[in-house]
């Protein structure tokens, strides 16, 4: 995605790099063993919110001004770790495995990413951006049930982010970009799984709805950001930007 | 603390031995497998097959040397989960006597080694039951070694612990891993009620036990392969 060209200029009128404030750094629970959280340099901000809810395309939007501003970035996001992810699809076309084997096995594809990919980037001193985080993941599995201590020392590997952003879309709105996207709803993002509803419309909505309840009660223990994605991308981005650079960046 | 499946009301009930390799503890669960189905019970002994894409992401991580205490952890948890749902649980409903060479012990024993915190572990395998009975077999450190270093000299890199550095000799690397594992083992006999076997003592001699632990412990008569239709 092409950043508009007067916002390119501002940027490039600077030459004068910021070097971010240090962060407090600590782990959600037990963490990695032998990691020191304090040679962390980097930042790491996350994207949370359904599929359609623009995620993607604030990330890039970021990344355009981050870069600009004269900062390394790196994306991560779930699936994409060289362990597992080529399993995890597979799990997911078959629907084969059962509740606990796949949770543990993305909790596997996350800590992959984590140790290889986002811990690494940030020792180097890079913005990593996170498409998704633990928040997702955990939301997914209490809304099918699973024990929310059990998930709480699972992902306590996790390290805490500078910043978590929920782009909060409405369940009519997240429908009608999927259409647009896909023409389709995926089977998974409409919960079918879960017996909803036969019907995957139906179920969609259903699922939309849980999940959004489960962010809610998340959003109480971890205190991420909701950003009302409602609204048109440059607006949200402008909105985004702003609360980087006043909480991550330290101006 | 974790319940036991009899605690937890399942009509089947889950044996497992635990120990060294080379301790001999694949042996005796063999015997007490003949046992058992000798006297027509419902056994079942749990081969640990896993799902094939489970398998696949296990063995690419060992292979390409991949893995990570974290995610070693977490691969293992992952195929014993797979196994637990799909094989474990529907037996142990199903009224059988499961029998398992190893369980959740020997990953509390493997992952701390690694450095992993024993509580982050255990609370992964909380959603599984503990055995109703778990046969800790103790064999002297040096006899184990010989036992495998002497049938087996080819040592994979995780099975020999390479990935911890502890030495650049797989053998010596292997000797080291093996004795922080029998520290783990040894710790957690007493948490875990384990019944320790001298695995020092003649294999006819351990079955002895074994046997008359279980029948101790357990009310085989009820596990008769034709028990339900009788009361039918």
């Amino acid at each position: 995605m092409k950043p508009s060209a007067p916002r390119q200029n501002s940027i490039l009128a600077k030459q004068r790099v910021a070097v971010p404030r240090p962060s407090r750094r600590r782990f959600y629970g037990y963490g990695i063993p032998n990691v020191d959280v304090q040679r962390l340099a980097g930042k790491l901000i996350v994207m949370e919110g359904a599929d359609g809810s623009g995620r993607s395309t604030q990330i890039a939007r970021l990344r355009d001004w981050l870069e600009g501003c004269g900062h390394a970035t790196v994306q991560v996001g779930l699936k994409r770790s060289t362990l597992v992810s080529e399993e995890l699809n597979q799990a997911q076309k078959g629907n084969i495995l059962s509740h606990t084997t796949l949770s543990l096995f993305y909790a596997t594809d996350f800590a992959d990413q984590l140790e290889n990919v986002i811990l690494p980037a940030l020792k180097a001193g890079f913005m990593v951006l996170a498409d998704r985080y633990i928040y997702t993941l955990m939301a997914r599995d209490l809304v099918r049930g699973m024990d929310a201590t059990w998930l709480k020392n699972l992902y306590g590997i996790a390290l805490v982010p500078d910043a978590v952003f929920y782009l909060n879309v409405s369940p009519e709105q997240l429908v009608e970009r999927n259409f647009a996207k896909n023409y389709a709803l995926d089977y998974w993002e409409s919960g079918m799984d879960l017996g909803l509803s036969r019907e995957m419309f139906d179920s969609f909505l259903k699922y939309q709805g849980l999940m959004a309840q489960e962010f809610k009660k998340l959003q109480a223990i971890y205190g991420f950001t909701i950003v009302d994605a409602n609204r048109r991308p440059e607006e949200i981005n402008r909105e985004l930007q702003r609360k980087i650079a006043s909480s991550v960046m330290g101006k | 603390m974790t319940k036991t499946f009899a605690e937890l009301k399942f009509p089947g009930r889950l044996i497992a031995v635990e120990g060294l390799d080379g301790s001999g503890k694949s042996t005796q669960i063999y015997l007490l497998k003949r046992w058992l189905e000798l006297q027509g019970l419902k056994v079942f002994f749990s081969e640990w097959n896993s799902s094939d894409i489970v398998k696949s992401a296990t063995s690419k991580g060992k292979k390409r040397e991949l893995l990570t205490p974290t995610t070693f952890s977490l691969i293992h948890a992952t195929d014993f989960a797979d196994r637990y749902e799909r094989q474990l649980v529907p037996l142990l409903r199903a009224g059988y006597v499961v029998l398992c060479d190893r369980y959740v012990f020997t990953a509390f024993a493997r992952d701390t080694v690694r450095g992993c915190p024993p509580e982050w572990v255990r609370g992964i395998y909380d959603f599984a039951a503990h055995p109703d009975l778990t046969f800790f077999f103790k064999a002297q450190l040096e006899v184990s070694l010989q036992r495998i270093l002497d049938g087996r000299p080819q040592l994979k890199y995780f099975e020999a612990g390479m990935d911890m550095r502890l030495s650049s000799d797989p053998y010596e690397s292997f000797r080291i891993f093996q004795g922080r594992i029998l520290e783990q083992y040894l710790g957690m006999s007493t948490e875990f009620n384990f019944s320790v076997i001298d695995a020092n003592q003649p294999i006819e001699a351990q079955q002895t036990v074994v046997r008359e632990l279980v029948a101790a412990k357990i009310d085989l008569a009820s596990f008769a392969a034709n028990h339900s239709e009788k009361h039918r």
